[in-house]
């Protein structure tokens, strides 16, 4: 039984050659580590699945706007508006966005890996789902899977803007749900990875900026792009592309970037986006008030 | 160490941030854990980017939610600052410009009936906090883990009298923190355990002469 999860090529190559999915080592470790049994532990994986549906129901029906009036409506305008994009990609990108207006409108929501991404994954998940014909209850081992993926990102990098910028958020959720994505569909467990990486790489060097220190300008909109950015990357990597750099370096490469990164661009408001004439003048109307 | 996925994925929580909102409701109630009951009373001076953001991020109400014993993912959050006035719990909020050691810091001074302590707690994201003093000693107690906190006077043998009733019920000892004022005055110590403290231990270890007080923090799932 694994007791410590160091990098995504253990998990591979342990998964490979017990001939079990990555999912299935995730649960023993979380029985271990919360020295608990494997009902306890997939009832709490439900109980979070559940609460990112609900998010994302709440999310789509609704036009009212948060309390700053900085975000919500989106996913509701585009639900009935977008007309590029469609089946599975539209779905993951209405459902993301949706998730995350929830989150600001101060709903209920399941944090993964924090509040601030938590639209990406329930996001590409369902969507995948509907897709595929898959049920709700045949997204718990996909979402330990994504859990395991994280739990590395924990032990090499960080998930937590003021630490890495939003490639530690939004960044580590599309890792997450694409390896979650690509279990669902049946893939392997190297695809699992591979998806990950390609995941990753894609939004390396993304920074935390966010309008006025609050968790919805960019941040809504960049879970709806973070989603399809799961998406497509497992998509590649279910058809057999893979990434050039490994996972791990990867993973490692965002803690390095994270660490040169400065500190206006890691959840303080004081760069990026955060300090456009816009953000500032709403910044000014919203925290003077 | 080995971190649970369930920090990883989750908490459930009401939104919009894990370390303003969700950690906020924790930090209120372990103030109030510690405390041993409901406040009646409570000055919250908010520091850092609590103070700069806390409106947005609803981090007053998250506070208050938690010194009433709400959970991060308790429906009531949004309406905790109206419940507070309903329940008789008189706030006063502070706004501070001094410099500390986290971005996300809350000093919370709290009381009922004659009993009043001070708590400082830090959110450290994704959920995690940590009460960083008690009364102006200082702790470290996140409750990720079974939480048992004693004050006794600063004597020989105190650590392990308590030290020894935990070993005789069985219970494993993981982390272990002193601190006091100064020599011979008050100690107040921090034990996690493995397990869950029974009240029958909690007692035996209040009848220790010079134990003051005793506060258990038992460690539940989405606390």
């Amino acid at each position: 039984m694994l007791k410590q999860i160091s990098s995504v090529q253990q998990l591979i190559d342990i998964a490979t050659q017990k001939d079990v999915p990555i999912s299935q080592l995730i649960l023993e470790y979380e029985q271990y580590v919360s020295d608990t049994n494997a009902e306890t532990v997939l009832n709490h994986t439900r109980h979070i699945l559940k609460t990112m549906y609900s998010a994302i129901e709440e999310g789509i029906h609704s036009k009212e706007r948060s309390h700053t009036g900085l975000s919500g409506g989106d996913a509701y305008l585009y639900d009935k508006k977008g007309s590029l994009l469609e089946g599975v990609a539209a779905k993951a990108l209405v459902n993301a966005i949706a998730a995350s207006e929830t989150n600001g409108r101060m709903g209920k929501i399941a944090a993964c890996p924090t509040a601030g991404a938590s639209g990406v994954t329930p996001g590409a998940l369902f969507a995948t789902a509907d897709k595929l014909g898959k049920t709700h209850e045949d997204l718990v081992y996909p979402l330990l899977t994504a859990s395991g993926i994280g739990v590395v990102i924990n032990h090499r990098a960080f998930l937590a803007g003021a630490l890495g910028g939003c490639q530690a958020e939004v960044g580590s959720a599309a890792a997450m749900t694409a390896g979650a994505i690509v279990e669902l569909a049946g893939g392997s467990p190297r695809q699992v990875g591979q998806a990950a990486a390609l995941a990753m790489k894609n939004l390396l060097g993304l920074p935390c900026d966010p309008v006025a220190g609050l968790v919805e300008v960019p941040c809504v909109k960049r879970n709806g792009m973070g989603a399809l950015v799961a998406l497509a990357a497992a998509d590649l990597a279910l058809a057999g592309v893979e990434s050039t750099i490994p996972v791990d370096e990867v993973i490692d490469t965002m803690a390095k970037i994270g660490k040169d990164m400065p500190i206006g661009l890691k959840e303080t408001a004081t760069g990026g986006l955060a300090i456009t004439p816009t953000a500032l003048s709403l910044t000014e109307k919203i925290l003077g008030s | 160490m080995s971190v649970s996925i369930f920090e990883i994925i989750g908490p459930v929580m009401i939104g919009p941030s894990s370390s303003h909102t969700a950690g906020a409701v924790r930090i209120g109630s372990l103030a109030r854990r510690i405390l041993g009951q409901t406040p009646e009373w409570a000055n919250i001076t908010l520091y850092g980017s609590f103070k700069a953001t806390y409106r947005g991020h609803g981090t007053d109400k998250a506070l208050t939610a938690g010194l009433l014993g709400m959970r991060p993912d308790d429906e009531r959050i949004r309406g905790a600052l109206a419940l507070a006035e309903r329940e008789g719990l008189k706030l006063n909020w502070i706004l501070s410009d001094t410099e500390v050691e986290h971005a996300n810091t809350a000093r919370i001074q709290l009381g009922a009936k004659d009993k009043t302590i001070t708590v400082q707690g830090s959110s450290l994201g994704g959920g995690r906090v940590a009460i960083t003093s008690i009364d102006d000693f200082p702790v470290y107690v996140t409750g990720q883990a079974h939480t048992l906190i004693t004050c006794h006077d600063d004597r020989p043998g105190m650590v392990a009298k308590v030290a020894q009733i935990l070993a005789n019920n069985q219970l494993n000892v993981g982390a272990l923190n002193l601190s006091r004022r100064s020599k011979g005055d008050l100690a107040l110590m921090v034990v996690e355990t493995d397990e869950a403290i029974p009240a029958t231990v909690k007692e035996e270890l209040l009848s220790v002469p010079l134990v003051h007080r005793l506060v258990s923090i038992p460690f539940e799932m989405d606390w």
